[in-house]
């Protein structure tokens, strides 16, 4: 493979969270030299003063496959990433059935070849994730597991969950928690408020979360697990995550990107592609978690990316289908944080590319000499209106249909291998 | 005529203005209502669909007979038992109805905003007669003319709402009109039965009833919704009646002519005593029931109206 130069590029690097112009020199699917001048032969591009950062690596993707390939296929879902700047997908076992057998993981793996873009798998806590026995986790873990999670299902038994995560500190593997206490969620649609309260929408307290938190905290402490909270979304939460990370535990946090840049009155009337799990917050509550998310307490973004059909979305509010595809929104998305949310690139990539990336053990996210060439050429500032039907996703259900966004990927690369774009 | 709505899926939507001006059309309809010959002919040749995904009784019989007495074609459709049962969803349902072209539809569903939904996806004017924990506008305006015509006024009073008020549409479509209306606000429950945020909406919130009563104009009672109730929000309906219950010791701390309200159908014993309800120097929940034909009368009829309108522009090719 013949050298890239990429010259006159914005450099965003998390790691040193420096934002400044560069070149970056690309050779054998590495990043070989920065700042270096091009060797014979080797391409150039001119990045015109454009931003080049680490892939993406998007913790928490739903594929549909298995079981359902109408809503997202592998091949679909590493278009849409590619489009959107995301370079490694790490996927969820909430498939039909679950991945929670080095059988069916193994199966998963053959399919994600289909896809321009790595595929890391995460796969089921427990079997068919019903929260009575736990999965194989050491034969799932050298099959190439990255984490366990049953994805929304709360583990509701707390004597498995402890089992499962004493079993899984012997292993250093890595659990996913939903800390959304179950029983309190049963039902809820929105977060309860003024809001929901007006717009007569089953809702939830914040601080069903607080009490799943609280709970897998405790647990996490006790076993010495390592444990990553899947998404916190309100400000109540964040005394107990911080006196966690204060005394020591191996416990980080991630949030979507929905639950930063959007709030509960954003359902306006019953508008269903905004309905998530958790559901959306207050605006105070968002504005806490983007500060928590600059602060580092809050370790990752990521899109939490869920096909619907369009079926599961033409209902009534409480009875659709929750979650929204996000893989070619989450950058633009993140954007709107940057131009006016108070977030820098190096901040914003450090959570969306670093920490996903040493939290799972993955090579990327990082601009530095040896690190793999997943990058990823945008224009933060080029202005459009989504619509929703130009998303390569095979599901079109997003937040941000019609929305005035900011932020175009010019390029995407793989390994060094150009998956998305032309010449910038 | 100052009513512009093209469907009445909510209090939200309606200003003041569009209230009073069908509160006055309904006094009209009230005055027909009593008459032997009860005819108009506002909705002559036009369809009228009920369609009620919930079960009814009452409010369905009143649109039917409110469609009937203004000259509409009215046909029932029992959701609850038909098509949804073999899996068709809202939408088709509402398509595959609209395709028969009728110009009145109204629906009763069990989830809030189901309603809305339907209206986007139909030609015809749309009349909410309960989505879920969300609105119940007919109720909410049947009331207030209740209350006009009792009080001699619809502003300016001290209304108390009493019971279970987290999960009552008809509680939420009362707090938008009346609060429009300019009139002093309480609600009274037990905390289970209060909607989150409450504190919020400009109202006043009490757990001792008697307090809570105390010179009221308006006493407006709830039913205790036992089919939406998942368990679990009060200990017994003998305790609750205890507590909540309107009997003559509670209703004595309201204003001495204080009148009493009631949606039904009623729970006597669990929510309100069967004497206070059959008191005819206090209770107005007879006269609830007749405002109801009057109103519904009156909406259809403003709504028919303004669909005329609408065709007549279309027809005349007027872009609007």
């Amino acid at each position: 493979m013949t050298a890239t130069l990429f010259t006159n590029a914005r450099l965003i690097d998390p790691e040193a969270q420096t934002d400044a112009p560069g070149s970056l020199l690309v050779q054998g699917g590495v990043i070989e030299a920065i700042d270096a001048p091009a060797p014979e032969g080797a391409t150039v591009i001119d990045c015109q003063g454009r931003a080049l950062a680490p892939g993406i690596i998007d913790w928490g993707v739903k594929i549909g496959e298995p079981g359902e390939r109408h809503k997202e296929s592998f091949r679909s879902a590493g278009l849409a990433a590619a489009a959107g700047g995301v370079t490694t997908i790490v996927a969820r076992p909430d498939t039909a059935p679950p991945i929670d057998t080095p059988e069916s993981l193994e199966f998963v793996t053959r399919r994600a070849a289909d896809a321009p873009v790595n595929i890391r798998h995460m796969a089921a806590l427990t079997k068919a994730r019903e929260g009575r026995e736990m999965v194989e986790i050491g034969f799932l873990t050298d099959a190439g597991a990255v984490a366990f999670t049953d994805g929304v299902r709360q583990v509701a038994d707390t004597r498995l969950l402890s089992r499962c995560m004493t079993y899984a500190r012997g292993l250093g593997a890595l659990i996913v928690g939903h800390p959304q206490d179950a029983d309190l969620s049963r039902g809820a649609a929105a977060t309860s408020g003024k809001f929901a309260s007006i717009y007569g929408i089953p809702a939830v307290s914040p601080v069903a979360e607080v009490i799943g938190l609280d709970r897998d905290l405790a647990l996490a402490q006790m076993t010495g697990c390592r444990w990553h909270a899947d998404q916190i979304t309100t400000a109540r939460a964040l005394p107990a995550l911080r006196r966690a990370r204060d005394a020591g535990l191996d416990v980080t946090a991630g949030i979507s990107i929905h639950h930063l840049t959007l709030n509960e009155y954003d359902i306006g009337d019953y508008r269903t592609f905004f309905r998530f799990t958790p559901p959306l917050r207050s605006e105070d509550d968002r504005l806490a978690m983007v500060q928590a998310v600059a602060d580092g307490l809050i370790d990752v973004i990521a899109s939490f990316h869920t096909p619907q059909d369009e079926e599961s979305k033409r209902l009534p509010f409480e009875a659709a289908a929750p979650g929204a595809v996000g893989l070619q929104t989450l950058l633009p998305a993140a954007m709107r944080l940057y131009h006016g949310g108070g977030l820098t690139l190096p901040q914003l990539w450090r959570a969306m590319s670093l920490n996903p990336a040493r939290r799972l053990g993955l090579p990327g996210g990082r601009l530095s000499v040896g690190a793999p060439a997943d990058l990823v050429l945008f224009d933060p500032d080029a202005p459009f209106v989504l619509d929703r039907f130009t998303l390569l996703s095979k599901s079109k259900n997003t937040p941000f249909d019609g929305a005035r966004m900011e932020g175009r990927v010019i390029g995407t690369w793989v390994a060094g291998r150009r998956v998305f774009g032309g010449e910038p | 005529m100052t009513f512009r709505a093209r469907h009445l899926l909510g209090i939200d939507h309606l200003a003041p203005p569009e209230i009073v001006t069908l509160l006055d059309l309904a006094e009209d309809y009230v005055a027909l209502n009593r008459r032997t010959v009860k005819h108009a002919d506002a909705l002559e040749g036009m369809t009228l669909i009920n369609m009620f995904f919930e079960n009814s009784t009452r409010t369905q019989a009143s649109f039917e007979l409110a469609g009937k007495r203004l000259g509409a074609d009215v046909m029932n459709m029992a959701v609850a038992h038909s098509s949804v049962k073999k899996g068709e969803t809202l939408i088709d349902t509402a398509l595959t109805l609209n395709a028969m072209q009728p110009d009145l539809l109204v629906v009763r569903h069990p989830h809030s905003g189901a309603v809305n939904l339907l209206a986007e996806k139909v030609n015809c004017a749309v009349i909410n007669a309960g989505d879920g924990r969300h609105e119940h506008p007919t109720q909410a305006l049947l009331d207030a003319l209740t209350i006009r015509r009792a009080k001699g006024r619809l502003h300016r009073l001290t209304v108390a709402i009493c019971g279970d008020i987290a999960n009552s549409r008809v509680a939420r479509s009362n707090l938008l009109l009346l609060g429009k209306m300019e009139n002093r606000l309480r609600l009274i429950g037990p905390a289970t039965l209060m909607p989150a945020g409450a504190g919020e909406m400009g109202v006043e919130l009490f757990e001792d009833m008697r307090e809570g009563l105390k010179g009221a104009d308006v006493v407006m009672m709830l039913r205790l919704q036992k089919e939406r109730m998942d368990g679990g929000f009060i200990p017994s309906e003998r305790e609750y009646f205890h507590r909540f219950g309107l009997d003559a010791e509670k209703l004595a701390c309201a204003a001495p002519d204080a009148i009493v309200m009631h949606p039904g159908p009623m729970n006597r014993g669990v929510e309100i005593d069967g004497t206070i309800a059959d008191d005819i120097n206090r209770s107005v929940i007879q006269d609830q029931v007749e405002m109801g034909v009057a109103v519904r009368m009156a909406a259809l009829d403003l709504l028919a109206r303004n669909l005329r309108a609408e065709r007549g522009r279309a027809a005349a090719g007027v872009m609007v």
